[in-house]
Parts: C-alpha cells; sequence; structure tokens
C-alpha cells in the first residue's frame, strides 16, 4: 500500500486524505511510548543476550572473551538443565489435564445449579486472589507441612498413619503432591471461568435436538453436545495451561527452597544466573533456549490446533 | 421458553440428582475454602495452640495484638514491603494502561504505511513470555543502574504486547461513528480519543485495569530479581523471606500472609463483575 492518494482500494473524499495526510503524526504519537519500550525492554535484552551466550560472560554483562557455541554445549550437557527440562515435561504432563479436568467439572458443577450460582462461582474464583507465594506459604507451612501438627499429617494421624515429609524427602516424590495441588487450587477457578462462559454460549436448542432424537441427559449429551461445542474453549485452557506450567517458578523456588530436586527450568536458570556463580553467559545461553522453544510451541499449536478454527465455532 | 425443556424431565430422580449436585458442589466448595481458613486461624492464633499437641478449629482467644507485632517486626520490614507492593501495583495498572491503550488505538485507528509491519513486530513478542527472558531483562536493568529501584520494579513490565493486542481488538469493534462524529466536530485523534473514545470504553479499562493490578501485585519472579536490598522487597518477596527465615514464627508468618491477601480479597468482592469479564477478555484471547 502506498501512501499516495489515488489508491483505489479506499475511496479518497477531500476529508479522508486531510486525515491520512496528519495521521502520520498521530500514529507515532499514539504508539511512540510504547514501541520505544517495546524496543528497550524486550528487544534490546533479547538481542544483548543472544550475544552474551556467545562470551564468557561470569560477573559481567560486558564480556570480552568470545568463546562461540560453549555456553550452548555447557547448558546441554548439563544435567542440571535438561534435568529441569525433563521436571517440566512431568509438571506439564499432570498439571495440563488434571487442571482442565477439573476446571470443567467445577464449571459443569456450577452451570446446572439453580440458586446460589453466583456464590459458588466466587468461592471456586477466590483463590485466584491468592498469589503463589502464598499459596506456596500456606501448603507449605500448614497444609503439607511435613510435622505432627501440618493439616495432613493431623488427618491422616486420625488414621493412624505416621507424619509424612511431604517436601523434605524426594522418595518417594510426595512433593508432587504439594507442587500440583497447589497450581490446581489456584488455578482451576480461573479456568471455570472460561469454561463457564463457553457453556453459556451454547445454544439451547442443540439440547433439545438432541433430546428429540433420544439422547439421554448426562454422559451421552455430554459426551456429544457439550464436549465438541467446548471445543474452541478447551484448546485455548489447554495452550494456557501449557505456557502458565513452562513459566512455573513461584511455587517451585518456594515450596522446594535448599533441596536439589523438583527444579523446573526457570528455577534451574536463576540459580545459574543469579546464584554464586553469576554466569550471565550460561545463563543468557539457557534463556535463549528456552526461548527457541517455546517459539517453537507456539508455532507448532498455531499450525495444529488453529486459534483461527476455534473462532469459527465460536 | 427454553428453560422449560430441562425442568419438564425433573420427576424424583430430579430432584435427588440435584440434591447430589449441591451435596458435590458444596464439598468442593468447602475443599476450595479450607486454605482460608487456615490463615486466618493461624493469623489469629499463638504459636503454642497452632503447634500444639491437639488440632485446634479456632483459638481459644482471638490474638488481634499479632497485627501489630507484625508491623513491629524488625526482621521483616513488613510495613514498608507493603507500601512498595501498593505503590508499584497502582504505577503498573496506571501505566501499563496509558501506554498499551494509545498504542492499541494507534495500531487499530490511525491509518499508517507500516502499520501493519509493526503490528506484526508486536505480535511476535507474545510468543516469548516475559518470566523466560528475566535474565536478559535483569542484564539490562542492571547495567541501567535500576536494581533494588522502583523504576526497576515497574518501568520493564509497562511495554505488555499483550494488553497492547487486546486493546487494539477491542478498538477495532468500536463503533466508528462515535469518532467520525468527534471529527466533524474538529477534534482530531487526541481529542477524540480522549472526550470519546476512552469515556465510552470505562468498562473494558476497568476489566483490564483489575487484571494487570492482581498480576502486578502477585508477581514474584521479577522483583525478587529486582529487589536485592530489603527497601526495595514488595510484599511476595518478605512473605517468600519468611519461609527461609531461621526462626519460624508461625502466628506472624500467617498474619503477613493474611495482610497481603486482604487487598486483593476486596478487589474480589467488589469489582467481581469486571474482574470475571477481564478473565473472558484475557483469556479466550490468550
Amino acid at each position: 500500500m502506498s501512501s499516495t492518494p489515488s489508491t483505489p482500494t479506499t475511496p479518497s473524499t477531500s476529508s479522508t486524505r486531510k486525515g491520512v495526510r496528519g495521521s502520520t503524526l498521530s500514529f507515532w504519537i499514539f504508539t511512540g511510548p510504547f514501541l520505544v519500550g517495546l524496543v528497550v525492554f524486550v528487544y534490546i535484552p533479547i538481542g544483548w543476550s543472544a550475544w552474551l551466550s556467545f562470551f564468557e560472560a561470569r560477573y559481567t554483562v560486558t564480556p570480552d572473551k568470545f568463546i562461540g557455541f560453549d555456553n550452548y554445549k555447557l547448558m546441554l550437557t548439563n544435567g542440571d538443565f535438561t534435568g529441569s527440562l525433563v521436571t517440566f515435561t512431568v509438571f506439564a504432563a499432570i498439571i495440563v489435564p488434571v487442571t482442565w479436568a477439573l476446571s470443567l467439572g467445577l464449571a459443569l458443577m456450577v452451570h446446572r445449579l439453580r440458586f446460589m450460582k453466583a456464590f459458588f462461582r466466587s468461592v471456586f474464583f477466590l483463590p485466584t486472589a491468592c498469589s503463589f507465594v502464598a499459596a506456596s506459604l500456606i501448603w507449605k507451612m500448614s497444609v503439607f507441612s511435613g510435622v505432627r501438627f501440618g493439616m495432613m499429617n493431623t488427618v491422616l494421624g486420625w488414621f493412624g498413619v505416621e507424619n509424612i515429609a511431604w517436601l523434605a524427602d524426594p522418595n518417594p516424590p510426595w512433593y508432587w503432591l504439594v507442587i500440583v495441588t497447589v497450581r490446581l487450587w489456584l488455578q482451576a477457578g480461573f479456568y471455570m471461568i472460561l469454561f463457564l462462559a463457553a457453556l453459556q454460549n451454547i445454544p439451547p436448542v442443540l439440547y433439545e435436538a438432541a433430546a428429540i432424537d433420544g439422547a439421554r441427559p448426562g454422559w451421552q449429551t455430554f459426551r456429544h453436545i457439550t464436549l465438541p461445542q467446548l471445543r474452541a474453549t478447551s484448546t485455548a485452557v489447554i495452550l494456557l495451561l501449557l505456557v502458565a506450567a513452562y513459566q512455573a517458578f513461584d511455587e517451585f523456588f518456594n515450596l522446594l527452597a535448599k533441596t536439589t530436586w523438583g527444579r523446573p527450568p526457570l528455577v534451574e536458570l536463576y540459580y545459574t544466573a543469579l546464584g554464586d556463580d553469576q554466569d550471565y553467559g550460561a545463563g543468557s545461553a539457557g534463556a535463549v533456549i528456552l526461548t527457541l522453544l517455546i517459539c517453537m510451541v507456539t508455532l507448532l499449536q498455531g499450525r495444529f490446533l488453529g486459534f483461527g478454527k476455534g473462532e469459527d465455532a465460536r | 421458553m427454553t428453560t422449560v425443556v430441562p425442568t419438564r424431565r425433573r420427576g424424583r430422580r430430579g430432584v435427588l440428582g440435584s440434591a447430589g449436585l449441591y451435596f458435590a458442589t458444596a464439598v468442593c466448595a468447602l475443599l476450595f475454602l479450607v486454605p482460608f481458613y487456615l490463615i486466618v486461624r493461624n493469623a489469629l492464633s499463638t504459636d503454642a495452640e497452632i503447634t500444639g499437641e491437639n488440632w485446634q478449629w479456632f483459638p481459644s482467644t482471638v490474638q488481634w495484638g499479632n497485627v501489630t507485632e507484625l508491623f513491629d517486626d524488625p526482621t521483616v520490614p513488613f510495613g514498608r514491603s507493603l507500601g512498595n507492593s501498593a505503590v508499584v501495583g497502582i504505577l503498573h495498572t496506571v501505566g501499563t494502561l496509558l501506554v498499551c491503550s494509545l498504542a492499541g488505538y494507534g495500531l487499530a485507528r490511525i491509518p499508517y504505511r507500516h502499520a501493519n509491519k509493526i503490528f506484526y513486530a508486536v505480535l511476535v513478542t507474545l510468543m516469548v513470555p516475559a518470566a523466560v527472558t528475566f535474565v536478559p531483562s535483569f542484564v539490562l536493568v542492571s547495567s541501567l543502574g535500576w536494581v533494588s529501584s522502583m523504576q526497576g520494579l515497574i518501568v520493564p513490565g509497562l511495554f505488555s504486547g499483550f494488553t497492547c493486542f487486546l486493546f487494539r481488538q477491542y478498538f477495532l469493534g468500536f463503533p466508528k461513528e462515535l469518532e467520525e462524529a468527534a471529527r466533524v466536530d474538529g477534534l482530531g485523534y487526541w481529542g477524540a480519543y480522549w472526550r470519546i473514545v476512552v469515556p465510552n470504553s470505562l468498562n473494558f479499562f476497568a476489566a483490564i485495569a483489575t487484571i494487570t493490578f492482581i498480576s502486578g501485585w502477585n508477581a514474584f519472579l521479577w522483583p525478587l530479581v529486582i529487589g536485592q536490598d530489603q527497601e526495595a522487597w514488595t510484599v511476595q518477596v518478605a512473605l517468600s523471606s519468611y519461609m527461609t527465615n531461621q526462626t519460624v514464627n508461625f502466628h506472624l508468618i500467617f498474619m503477613a500472609t493474611a495482610v497481603s491477601i486482604l487487598p486483593l480479597v476486596l478487589v474480589f468482592l467488589f469489582l467481581q463483575r469486571w474482574l470475571v469479564q477481564g478473565v473472558a477478555q484475557t483469556g479466550i484471547k490468550g
């Protein structure tokens, strides 16, 4: 498109032409502050860190010793970093389907309520107000505290079960139960809201038609009407959950402080770059690897699942 | 008319089914409320009651003194961190809304030759969550000398590609006629934006503001990285420090948790309408 007034696609009355002429300046006044910030605080850091990743940069961010791909080799052969990717994979494999199922289940229940609907919706949504730090604190200090007066140990004690060291002992890995439940509690209500909105948009005509066709209410209508109608939302929820799991940091950092197990990528990166070594070169290489991985995931999901498709269905 | 269909089938089974439904929902709701109960119970008990031999459901006397003890505790500057969080939360919200809504409007409504290319440059940043690039961001912010400072906590977070994208989508759907009327009255883009577009979009702004404030208040990774001095701690960093402290004062820790959650619970109770809207907006497009 050119800025010459005689473009055939746009109707060029004198008033719009005038608007277009003055609009370049307006455009920059509106978008300028944001774009400058975006370049300075998003593009430059990523570029800088790509540059740093090829240097030996310990305790400094203006290094001069070029070492090629050594930082990448270091990270990819480093058992801790690759192990953190495994931790993420395990975590995602559990948390994504479980949160999906629970939030959908809650939405189906709340959707069917005829009175006190708003109350129950609020109750399930309320944990979203908590931060991961606050929730981790409750989980670590009270619910899954490894000592006798921890809530779970108290309840188990009523049935004569010995105290369990939920977080302090990786064998058996009870810490996964703690990690998963804390995120489940915090997030389920958020995704329930998304499912509730989607449930409200299903035309009731579909259920009437299904009833006429002899589908029994319950599993049959759920399987053949509700679930397909929620496809777009389900896809979106799964992707959101996946991206959120990839960025998991707060609860791992707080619940498993001072332990060597259960470190997802961001926690590992935190200790690499901001721990005792302050190895910004290796930390940057790790950040670049993680960035490339998430870009790949985003592009793949766009290709295979397609937000465009989802929007048509809605 | 449409509501008749499900109710018609309700016989005795329907009544039983709906009792079961309410029972199941109530059990789930109780489970969801347990952590809140624990916060309140522990915050208002003494340590002896919390760690006692037998489980105590409620403190024998409510310890309101825990509140003042929390703010007088010299080891963790809790009051200061609460103030920091309030400043950060408010400036983060106002700044993000201002910068991102202007950009969103520019991208949606003001014709410019390269607008599409610029929009793609914004979209690309959506692929990379800010948390993933915290090391590079820290490198930049530290070389600006912004570690342990308010601007270091606030400014890097203002330029959210996602929020800009949400505003652009919203403004694309804003009725053009209103703006054209403003144009006829002699207002430029700037005047039309502030006098017509913003006043007619307050619902949307409120929804995004609520979501932005909550995420700012609850943010942890970036404040942890930047807040190297106690002076610059936000409330989340202070909370986290309790968990690694040598001495454990259960009643103080839980009082701190309660105080840190209280503002957001109030937001939830009073702004829930916008919050639900905001979640629906941000979630679906996510």
